[in-house]
């Protein structure tokens, strides 16, 4: 063994420090999209973070007031493109109060079983890409399969595997198809054990539970200062839940739980997605049962395309307001709305102000992964080191082109 | 039919905000830009009120009506449940005091009713653009500002600027 | 590909240079993960169990100094047209570009003051994979039109002369 020379002792006194500004992004494999962030790094804490938005602003907002209420529907798809159909309610629900015309109620059980299963999506998704930021792969690869399974559902009911444009003004673009019922059962009945396999997988896993426990800590306050909603707010511990305060559709006819766990840490915001995957399943069941026959659509022909489509055959009267709503679109009376529903990600709002013509006046996307973010900059993301940055990053779930609507 | 709690903020500020009316969905009410950060501290602090959740801050161009530009407030209150809009008129240049003293959510909204509209909060710890690349000219959501843009070398479709 | 008749015992046998490079480069494109929007959980999908394309040599990186291949999917918007061009710029020669979905390779729906209308006007494309969002299916066609495009290139044997009409 030779002897170890030791040129020079060097102490904590003597060591010259300088922060370093690193940028992440915006193209990197952990930013779920292209999100910015330059980071004041102290070593490997982060000092101060600065999220730059807008690589994927694309104007849907200007867009949207050149477009007829119906040709927006496929706008608001792209908005937060892990959950569709939730997308298209919100702003379907905006625009009936504004018609003033209420759905059938089968309509309303449709939608409602859409919206859930489309929150399952959206929660598989983020359920299977955090523990993929924090290297356990396996997980995406195994939530994907679940994801698969819904889009094929997708796909039977709407035509599409992820836009659908399904729901629309006045109901749903068309019924359920035969044998749709069984198969979303059938989901129902598989996913409840899936979901006990990623939790012996994932949430009981130390290196899991030491990358994500204490880590991201938001308060309460904090939380409703920074207007956090959703699965980031209940975890912090607020009870609050659209579903349940001030329901629409047929969320007062169901009954589930509004999953709210007391820390508000990384982990916390994980498992409760996980939970309300079982709550939504719980809904769907339930909307699968009480479900009545009835139309699926107003049958208003101002306002939507006919029901019996046998009717564009033979009366005239048919065949011109056809032809006028795909042609010019239909009017709304002059007054303006703003609908929250509770999408996967949050409060998701519509502000539609009109002017008594085809297109909005004005039509403003609360988008719920914008404000969401705003965590990430400020005291809350402060003094964590750059590996704890990426699992509160996962853990708040943002979309990047809600976010840069 | 105006809500019981919107009575206590009229008793208390009289001449300085109007009555919008019952909207379709929640109640509207009108102030000037000065009265703003007073109206919405008074909403936010008093226990019958309590609008701890500042939803959606936005802003409206009405051009070409005066005054052009608007500001919108959509508040909540979880404790209580129900919510409120406040509108806010200003003329242009718009200038509208910030409510990020209140409610933090509000620093990205103002800064994007900045980037869109080209209304300046004053007071706003970071007021500059958050959509668009910092040299970008013009307010995009403005009326008088075309859809497809000026025309460069990304978009062909876009209006000539009439210069050069 | 360019083998001959095999006279030869079964471990042996004979091919062109440029078969050979093609037949490598296009058995293990590397592409880089670059979704920027909705295709790119289109592109997610594709690479995971049931449309694998690992299978077909494919395996994400997250560098672009270690990618063959940039799948641009997603809109592109003005922001973020200098970041597409720095980072085909520094991946190494042979690159391809794959423009997956309507928004790269046209602006989609998006005709905004925001929005590129296509890639091509940033980065020299070659293939687009239209859709809005294509299938997995969709991109794995055409990953594959890739990889017949590769087997067509010349690498050390020369272009043939156009063919031109007589004087």
């Amino acid at each position: 063994m030779t002897d170890v020379t030791v040129l020079q002792e060097t102490g904590p006194e003597d060591a010259v420090t300088q922060e370093v500004l690193l940028n992440l992004g915006p193209q990197h494999p952990s930013t779920h999209g292209v999100l910015r962030l330059v980071l004041q790094l102290d070593g490997e804490i982060v000092e101060r973070t600065e999220p730059i938005i807008g690589y994927l602003h694309r104007g849907t907002e200007k867009l949207a007031e050149d477009f007829t209420y119906t040709q927006i529907f496929p706008l608001t798809d792209r908005l937060d493109y892990v959950c569709p159909p939730s997308n298209n309610l919100g702003f379907a629900m905006a625009v009936e109060q504004l018609l003033d015309i209420e759905v059938p109620e089968r309509a309303q059980y449709i939608r409602v079983i859409m919206t859930e299963l489309s929150r399952i999506s959206g929660h598989l998704l983020i359920v299977g890409a955090l523990p993929m930021d924090l290297g356990a792969m396996t997980v995406l690869l195994y939530t994907m399969r679940e994801r698969e399974m819904l889009m094929d559902l997708m796909e039977m009911i709407t035509g599409a595997r992820m836009h659908t444009s399904y729901i629309r003004v006045g109901g749903v673009r068309e019924d359920l198809p035969d044998g749709a019922v069984d198969r979303v059962r059938e989901f129902c009945d598989i996913l409840p054990k899936r979901l006990i396999d990623y939790e012996r997988l994932v949430a009981k896993n130390r290196v899991f539970l030491q990358r994500t426990k204490g880590i991201g800590v938001i308060a309460p306050e904090d939380a409703i200062d920074l207007g956090l909603s959703g699965p980031n707010l209940r975890a912090s511990g607020v009870d609050w839940d659209i579903r349940r305060d001030c329901p629409y559709e047929i969320y007062d006819q169901v009954e589930f739980n509004v999953i709210t766990r007391e820390t508000g840490d990384c982990y916390d915001r994980w498992i409760c997605r996980v939970d309300e995957m079982r709550e939504s399943v719980r809904i769907i069941e339930q909307c699968l049962e009480k479900m009545p026959d009835g139309g699926f659509q107003v049958d208003i022909p101002t306002i939507a395309f006919p029901v019996d489509k046998d009717l564009l055959g033979c009366s005239m009267e048919t065949q011109i307001h056809h032809f006028e709503l795909s042609a010019y679109g239909f009017k709304v009376p002059k007054g303006e709305v703003y609908t929250a529903i509770e999408a996967p990600k949050g409060e998701l709002g519509y502000y539609i102000i009109s002017d008594g013509g085809e297109k909005p006046f004005r039509m403003k996307v609360r988008a719920p992964s914008f404000v969401n973010l705003q965590a990430l900059e400020g005291k809350v993301g402060n003094m964590n080191y750059l590996a704890d940055l990426i699992a509160m990053l996962g853990s708040l779930d943002p979309v990047i082109a809600e976010v840069d609507k | 039919m105006r809500p019981a709690f919107c009575d206590e903020v009229f008793q208390h500020f009289d001449v300085k905000i109007g009555d919008g009316g019952a909207g379709i969905d929640m109640y509207n009410i009108t102030v000037a830009p000065e009265h703003v950060v007073e109206l919405c501290r008074f909403l936010k602090e008093v226990p019958a009120l309590s609008f701890n959740f500042l939803s959606d801050l936005c802003g409206v161009d009405h051009h070409p009506d005066t005054p052009r530009y608007e500001v919108v407030y959509h508040l909540y209150s979880i404790t209580h449940q129900h919510r409120l809009r406040l509108k806010c008129r200003a003329a242009d240049p718009p200038h509208v005091p910030t409510v990020t003293g209140i409610w933090s959510t509000a620093n990205w909204h103002e800064r994007e009713t900045f980037d869109m509209y080209g209304i300046v909060f004053d007071g706003h710890p970071n007021l500059k653009r958050i959509y668009m690349w910092d040299e970008f000219e013009g307010y995009p959501m403005r009326k008088d500002f075309p859809l497809r843009g000026y025309k460069d070398a990304y978009n062909p479709f876009g209006e000539e600027t009439g210069e050069s | 590909m360019g083998i001959l008749e095999n006279r030869f015992p079964d471990n042996v046998f004979f091919s062109t240079t440029d078969s050979i490079i093609n037949w490598s480069r296009k058995s293990s494109l590397w592409p880089e993960t670059f979704g920027i929007a909705c295709c790119a959980i289109e592109m997610i999908s594709a690479g995971c169990s049931r449309y694998d394309l690992d299978r077909f040599g494919v395996v994400f990186r997250p560098s672009p100094r270690q990618s063959d291949v940039m799948i641009i999917a997603g809109t592109v918007t003005k922001k973020f047209a200098p970041v597409i061009s720095r980072l085909y710029h520094q991946m190494p020669e042979p690159r391809y570009v794959v423009a997956m979905g309507t928004c790269a390779i046209s602006g989609g729906v998006y005709n905004t003051y925001a929005v590129v209308q296509g890639s091509e006007l940033i980065v020299p494309v070659d293939v687009h994979v239209p859709g809005c969002p294509p299938r997995p299916e969709a991109l794995m066609h055409g990953l594959l039109l890739l990889q017949e495009k590769i087997m067509r290139t010349h690498v050390l044997r020369k272009e043939p002369e156009p063919a031109t009409t007589g004087v």
